[in-house]
């Protein structure tokens, strides 16, 4: 654009235009940013000034307690433990679970494969419903087992796809074949070739499963009673709608010392469970468009 | 395997054999390739296919006693009481509701992509679009938790800036006329940067000489919008118009069941949320199974049906 400037007087409309574009860009910064940031400024303002609201773009005094709540209560340290746990081992198991089955599913080879694609993707549109999935998790005696928190979440067909589409684009067959010659089976070509040349698409899925882990509550819920295994959202969830109509507590001197401080610790609660995947994604934000585009080839 | 039967025409007949002999040697040759596909397999048929098994009781009184082979074949006795229920229309109408009201905002991330696409500054292009996937990372409970409070009668930002400007405090989650503005405008805030990703890299192969023969004819930016960057995308454009048409009939559970409270619930109940309720809750559990069979039946006749349609027209379609 720069170099056009100089020959090409830009009409009028086109810099009205311009000034359009950028307010535009503005306005979706402001939304996006806004609610997070009040969030943030409410999660340290005095519990009176959040529970009468009236602060808008400073916080109103400056108060831990609501950290302070979040550091002390055990059921809240037990839910992020828990949210880890079941994030990482997930994520793991997801990945060594999908990238091998997208790869082998890349492979022209591999007789049945067309098969085995059409039936993987029938699951995507059509399943079997809440209660006979339930019946099946409960056969296996996984009610109440972290496992069926893990398990339920590890496999995506949409993940599998990912893969193969990204294998089927991006490594060639002459490698393929070289290697063959040179007598490396197909297990050590998966492992000394196919990882390392995926680092990217690893890195997408790797965090699309970690986030999807991360931020459901639903398996947790149908799954799990015992609520030391349950966690963050969960916990997040009861605290924030729950308490929405906090009349339910009966101890009429607590319920007041409670209901001051709820609200702030909510704030607090959710900027906790929020953190680090904000700090995480910016990082990731290069391979988001590679992952999004190998994704729409074949939905 | 094109490669192998290339070289010497004669050969190649004897070592492709017939299909079927073919296929068992490269089966056996590439048996590491199954070894691969056995977990992720595994838990499909697991977790997918064997409660496809269980869709039977739909067709039964389930009682645990009895299990499911064992209870008593009612035929379509549940799916004549879903039909027959007061709650079928209005279950059937706010899913549908919401569905189209959040396929009207389809166009929203295109139009945010061609005007982040035409914006020449690269710098605030990318930190733009890095703020607004961020909504997209916020999990459904804590975007439902922030609905709650900043919307709170007494609390709630949003009131304190209405009373601000002189307006009247609305309690929004207990109006069950904004329920569906609030679910499908939330979830346009969520989605916007992140659908946007896909238009984006699509403009990207937007060609720069037709822009410039544009310019030389007289085009303006925005006619040169209209008329060089949309044409780029469109194809894109109809592939995820497609995607989104097949699942018409899906409100997500999660946002939905997070969002309701007895004062909406006569707007926000849905399918999905319908049969959680029937299943987990009331232990009707043949009842919950037929609700969300039924569901499962229409939406996936209706990607099948515009599939199809699309591949007569475009010839390409899902599968």
């Amino acid at each position: 654009m720069g170099k056009r400037k100089r020959y090409i007087n830009r009409p009028l409309g086109d810099k009205l235009l311009d000034i359009f574009l950028y307010a535009v860009a503005v306005a979706a910064i402001v939304l996006c940013v806004y609610p997070v940031y009040f969030v943030l400024i409410a999660s340290v303002s005095s519990s009176t000034a959040v529970n009468s609201g009236q602060f808008l773009l400073w916080p109103k005094g400056f108060h831990l307690t609501g950290y302070q709540f979040v550091l002390e209560n055990k059921k809240i340290l037990t839910g992020y433990y828990n949210t880890i746990l079941y994030t990482v081992v997930g994520t793991a198991l997801g990945l060594s679970f999908c990238i091998p089955a997208g790869y082998a599913l890349s492979r022209k080879d591999l007789p049945g494969r067309k098969l085995i694609m059409k039936l993987m993707i029938f699951t995507m549109y059509f399943s079997g419903g809440l209660i006979p999935t339930y019946f099946v998790v409960k056969d296996l005696n996984l009610i109440n087992s972290r496992w069926s928190v893990i398990l339920m979440g590890c496999v995506s067909v949409y993940n599998i796809i990912l893969i193969r589409s990204f294998c089927e684009s991006s490594l060639s067959e002459e490698l393929l074949n070289a290697t063959k010659i040179d007598g490396c089976g197909n297990g050590r070509f998966f492992f000394q070739f196919v990882i390392p040349l995926s680092k990217a698409i690893i890195a997408v899925i790797a965090l699309y499963v970690a986030v999807g882990y991360w931020n459901s509550y639903y398996h947790a819920m149908i799954y799990i009673n015992d609520d030391t295994k349950h966690p963050l959202q969960l916990l997040l969830r009861q605290l924030l709608m729950t308490a929405n109509n906090a009349t339910d507590i009966q101890d009429g001197e607590l319920a007041g010392e409670y209901l001051k401080q709820v609200q702030v610790v909510k704030y607090a609660v959710i900027v906790v469970a929020t953190a680090p995947i904000m700090c995480i994604y910016p990082f990731l934000q290069k391979y988001f468009v590679q992952g999004v585009m190998i994704g729409a080839i074949k939905g | 395997m094109e490669k192998e039967r290339r070289p010497g025409s004669g050969g190649a007949l004897q070592k492709r054999g017939i299909p079927w002999k073919r296929n068992l040697r490269l089966a056996r040759q590439n048996w590491a390739l199954y070894v691969m596909l056995l977990p992720a397999v595994v838990m499909i048929i697991t977790f997918s296919y064997v409660p496809m098994y269980g869709i039977q009781i739909a067709f039964r009184d389930f009682n645990f006693a009895d299990g499911i082979l064992g209870s008593k074949w009612t035929g379509l006795k549940w799916f004549r009481y879903l039909f027959r229920s007061a709650q079928f229309w209005p279950i059937v109408r706010n899913t549908l509701v919401i569905s189209f009201y959040s396929l009207l905002t389809f166009p929203i991330p295109i139009i945010f992509a061609l005007i982040l696409h035409n914006i020449s500054n690269m710098r605030f292009k990318r930190i733009t679009q890095t703020i607004t996937y961020l909504p997209h990372f916020i999990s459904v409970v804590v975007v439902v938790g922030m609905i709650y409070t900043f919307t709170s009668y007494n609390s709630g930002w949003i009131n304190t800036v209405i009373e601000a400007l002189g307006g009247k405090r609305i309690n929004f989650m207990a109006e069950p006329g904004l329920y569906s503005h609030i679910y499908v405008w939330t979830g346009v805030w969520q989605e916007v940067g992140w659908s946007a990703i896909i238009y984006m890299a699509a403009l990207t192969n937007s060609d720069p000489e037709l822009h410039e023969a544009a310019m030389i004819d007289g085009a303006n930016k925005l006619q040169r919008i209209i008329h060089v960057d949309l044409p780029a995308i469109l194809s894109t454009v109809l592939i995820m118009l497609i995607l989104r048409c097949g699942s018409i009939m899906s409100v997500g559970f999660d946002k939905s069941f997070l969002m309701q409270n007895n004062m909406n619930l006569s707007v926000s109940e849905v399918i999905s949320t319908y049969s959680y309720k029937m299943g987990l809750q009331n232990s009707k559990y043949s009842f919950s199974t037929a609700v969300s069979l039924f569901n499962n039946v229409i939406n996936f006749t209706f990607l099948t049906v515009v599939n199809s349609v699309t591949k007569k027209i475009s010839g390409s379609g899902l599968w």
